[in-house]
């Protein structure tokens, strides 16, 4: 019998990429059920129609590319991908939007640059951000109306009626602005005080979203102690938005406190699960904790002083652009060096 | 307690150790063959200096190194020198090599040993002659000679010398073995060694697996100042630098050797065999080698001839050919797989083993890199091994250069914890081999570079040199001929002054001709000749005559349009040249 030749290590121990892609969902599991909880059925019914279309429009690609469809889909990239988007979509939006954002994020923003690993920007904020551009009005008015799902929630057929008939702007009476929207168009001509009086911010800081992004955090604590991602990334960018914001808008007359940029929007799901992203993120520790830092600073002030009530989509996106000069120069002082090698290597010199 | 430091990165797979430690140390049984290869050590091969047919005794020099860099070659056993041939050798290309082949006539019989009683009173060049004598390079792994690597650069001296009984690799327990029966053997080696480098530090680190081995080195090393140091098991803590940051927080520079921060390791097999060398005055011609592995049915630790075939301790062990699918040589991160079990056991051998298809199953199909970075996390020399990976897939061979790919020690731990299965330390080898080809052939047509333009300078000069001949030539030709000619216009009727004007120009002209022989070079035109005005007639007659016959040659040629018309028309320009020259010479003469 022929012996076996295969290069060292010959032991494996190893999570597949499938699996810490299961994992990854199933850490997106708490947010999800907070979701669901508080803003009704859309979510759910959002994350199924869009996983169900990521994996499709993967396999339709994988085929046109003449790539081997099971073996790629078997890495379950692109059902998180649909995962991811179908949480960050307004519950309520249209079918037809979330199933653009899908297509832009598979075809366009991943297989079009090569599939699995390839892709320079994150495709679930690619397709996202194309929506939010194209389709303002079905993005920014379709959040449902925080209210507990056996309360006053439209209950799933309700919910899967209101998808389905396409329409860009939903009944007025399941809707709302999101708290962060709320906040930044009304705090100029009242105060802080008057703004909160609004049902979207609820007793707390912002009704459902604490636990909205409770879930999300509590799923990205999994994350960090399954080891599947690090810390630098998620702290940093927590860091930097608290920063930013504790240094330029203290004054809750004027701006949104604190509490609510990381609890009322999309913060935790955008610090544990979008940015994390590893394919479009830098690479080093030091790199991530500016990549991660960056996306935090950008939030800030796109929530601020840009157009849109929530930026995470477009301060991850921007951040993917600096990513290969951030690799460049922040990679780790190797073992028996005296500093680290930045840059690109000089003619002449190894 | 001794203080301790971590290192970063690092994985804990599964140490699989048991199977081998249940019974102590076996004795291998003499096989029928033993093959000793002739390069078992880095440096210059050996050369046999015995031949076919030759009988020897057991520690017998078989053969020897000629350069500096190399041990020599014992017979492990007595008998009859069988082959001096191409073999395959433990390598993992599988090639072959030159090896001496043994057939043992059982007797085992000693050639006369001389053990050295007190190795103090020599001085340290005669004890490490010895170790070189006797055969001994490192056992570790890499088989450097010790003799040489006890004798650091003159301005290196070394402070803490570190005997390395981690062995972090699962499966292997050779050095756990030996610890656990040989201490003392162990301790000795140790002591020669540490009179040799003189430290102020001896340590003998142990990863905290094997409790036995740890004790029996503790009492071998009571009442001695040599500390046993009990390190955190964490492959690869037994990798040189690793265990050297572990015990002194120091790195090895890059590029660099231990010696450079005052640190030297030496590996426990290693100490054994010097401690035979000088206290029984035997040679290395046996070691510890594991065999293990769910192929085998009764896995140990043995006490090995140097040349034994693997396949004759697999016999040994029970293997069960049905199951084997793997056989590697080393440990199960840095081993290579063998192509064939008749590769002998060599000094650099620790472990075989022998793995069924469940045990080490062949990997999954690689994927794409999904950069999530849990090589990074577990690169125990800080390397971004994803990044390595990207730049060399993509032949970006000086980035990867740059992000220090030399610095990988090709520990593996990248690789065993790829999610998407990518065989990183082989992408990695791949690129270090296509760089250092790049670099030979670069230093290559460096080379030839330089001899182009040195022979380019050289060719030119010569050139230059030539030029300046000829132009010296042709100035003082025209000085003479001026000189000549004021010489003729002072005295232009006397006879016997014109007569020795004539022998002054012969002389002018035989030592124009004795410079235009020494420059070899284009000839220089007549512009010596002496203003002889009857010579100088002639030469115009003669030169009107030839230019007349020509033309009328030509004028024939003309005629019948035959095909020589160019030639003599070339012909008739030249002598008509002439003979203007001719003309101009006589009136420049009678003037």
């Amino acid at each position: 019998m022929a012996l076996a030749q295969q290069s060292s290590p010959h032991a494996r121990h190893a999570r597949s990429t499938s699996n810490v892609m299961l994992w990854v969902m199933l850490a997106a599991l708490p947010g999800l059920l907070a979701q669901v909880i508080f803003f009704g059925w859309g979510n759910l019914i959002n994350v199924v129609w869009c996983m169900a279309l990521a994996i499709g429009a993967e396999a339709a690609m994988l085929r046109l590319r003449g790539r081997p469809v099971k073996f790629f889909l078997q890495d379950n990239t692109a059902a998180v991908t649909g995962f991811l988007l179908g949480l960050c979509l307004p519950p309520l939006v249209p079918f037809w939007v979330s199933a653009t954002a899908v297509l832009a994020a598979i075809v366009l923003a991943k297989q079009l640059y090569g599939g699995t690993g390839s892709n320079p920007f994150n495709p679930a904020m690619v397709g996202y951000a194309l929506v939010l551009i194209s389709f303002p009005l079905a993005m920014t008015t379709n959040w449902a109306e925080p209210g507990l799902v056996w309360g006053t929630a439209p209950g799933i057929w309700e919910t899967l009626k209101v998808i389905a008939s396409g329409q860009q702007t939903a009944v007025d009476a399941y809707t709302m602005a999101t708290p962060l929207d709320q906040y930044k168009h009304n705090i100029s001509s009242r105060t802080a005080a008057e703004v909160l009086q609004h049902p979207t911010f609820g007793e707390g800081i912002a009704r459902g979203w604490e636990w909205v992004n409770a879930g999300f955090l509590a799923g990205g604590l999994l994350l960090l102690w399954q080891r599947l991602i690090t810390w630098h990334i998620p702290v940093s960018f927590l860091a930097g938005l608290a920063i930013m914001s504790l240094a330029f808008g203290s004054n809750p007359d004027q701006y949104a406190p604190v509490s609510m940029h990381l609890l009322a929007g999309g913060t935790m799901l955008g610090a544990f699960f979008i940015a994390t992203d590893p394919v479009s993120a830098a690479t080093s520790h030091q790199g991530k904790l500016i990549y991660g830092a960056g996306i935090g600073i950008l939030i800030y002030l796109i929530r601020t002083w840009g157009a849109y009530p929530d930026a995470v989509a477009f301060a991850v996106l921007l951040m993917n652009f600096a990513v290969p000069f951030i690799d460049y120069y922040t990679p780790p002082r190797t073992y028996g060096h005296h500093k680290a090698r930045r840059g690109l290597p000089r003619k002449g010199q190894g | 307690m001794t203080q301790l430091w971590d290192f970063s990165g690092g994985i804990h797979p599964e140490q699989h150790k048991h199977l081998s430690t249940a019974c102590p140390i076996r004795q291998s049984s003499l096989p029928e063959r033993l093959i000793l290869p002739l390069q078992q050590h880095i440096g210059a091969p050996a050369e046999a200096c015995v031949a076919v047919g030759d009988r020897v005794l057991k520690g017998e020099v078989i053969a020897t190194v000629p350069g500096a860099v190399g041990v020599p070659v014992h017979a492990p056993t007595s008998g009859t020198i069988e082959a001096i041939s191409m073999h395959p050798v433990p390598h993992p290309s599988g090639m072959s090599d030159r090896c001496i082949t043994i057939a043992p006539d059982g007797l085992d019989q000693w050639t006369g040993r001389e053990p050295i009683a007190d190795y103090h009173a020599l001085d340290r060049d005669t004890v490490l002659e010895r170790i070189r004598q006797y055969g001994i390079a490192g056992l570790g792994g890499a088989g450097f000679p010790t003799n040489i690597k006890l004798r650091p650069p003159k301005d290196r001296k070394v402070s803490t010398l570190i005997l390395n009984g981690a062995e972090c690799e699962p499966y292997i327990t050779a050095d756990d073995m030996t610890m656990r029966e040989r201490a003392d053997e162990i301790v000795a080696g140790l002591r020669v060694m540490a009179w040799v480098l003189r430290p102020e530090r001896c340590v003998i680190a142990i990863e905290d697996n094997k409790p036995e081995a740890i004790e029996a080195v503790k009492i071998a090393t009571e009442n001695t100042r040599t500390e046993v140091v009990v390190i955190p098991t964490k492959y690869p803590s037994g990798g040189e630098k690793q265990l050297i940051q572990i015990l002194t927080g120091m790195e090895v520079p890059s590029g660099g050797i231990p010696a450079d921060i005052g640190v030297m390791c030496q590996n426990t097999g290693t100490a054994i065999a010097v401690s035979r060398a000088i206290h029984q005055g035997e040679p290395l011609i046996s070691r510890v080698v594991t065999v293990t592995g769910r192929a085998v049915s009764s896995p140990g630790t043995f006490d090995v001839l140097l040349g034994t075939p693997v396949e004759h301790l697999l016999a040994q062990t029970g293997l069960d050919s049905q199951q084997l699918h793997r056989l590697i040589l080393g440990g199960p991160m840095m081993g290579y797989t063998l192509e064939t079990p008749g590769v002998p056991v060599v000094k650099t051998t620790n472990c075989l083993i022998a793995a069924t298809a469940e045990e080490l199953p062949a990997p999954p199909p690689e994927q794409p890199c999904i950069r999530c970075g849990m090589c990074a996390e577990v690169c125990p020399m800080e390397l971004l091994p994803q990044q390595l990976f990207w730049h060399s897939r993509a032949g970006e061979l000086e980035k990867a250069e740059h992000l220090n790919l030399f610095d990988c020690i090709e520990c593996g731990a990248c690789s065993y914890v790829c999610p998407s299965s990518i065989p990183l330390v082989q992408y990695y080898r791949a690129a270090k081999g296509e760089i250092r080809v790049q670099q030979a052939e670069l230093l290559k047509a460096d080379r030839a570079r330089e001899r182009f333009e040195a022979r380019q300078a050289r060719l030119e000069r010569e050139q230059h040199e030539k030029e300046q001949r000829r132009k010296d030539r042709a100035k003082a030709a025209a000085e003479a001929q001026a000189k000549q000619q004021a010489k003729a216009e002072d005295q232009p009727s006397d006879d016997h002054a014109a007569r020795s004007t004539l022998v002054a120009a012969a002389l002018a002209r035989k030592k124009a001709k004795a410079g235009k022989t020494d420059a070899a070079g284009p000839a220089t035109t007549d512009q010596a000749e002496p203003p002889d005005l009857e010579a100088l007639e002639k030469q115009l007659a003669q030169a009107t005559a030839k230019l007349n016959t020509m033309q009328s040659m030509l004028e024939d040629a003309r005629a019948e349009n035959a095909d020589n018309v160019e030639q003599l028309e070339r012909a008739v320009a030249k002598n008509h040249d002439r003979v203007k020259r001719a003309e101009t010479a006589l009136a420049g003469a009678r003037n």
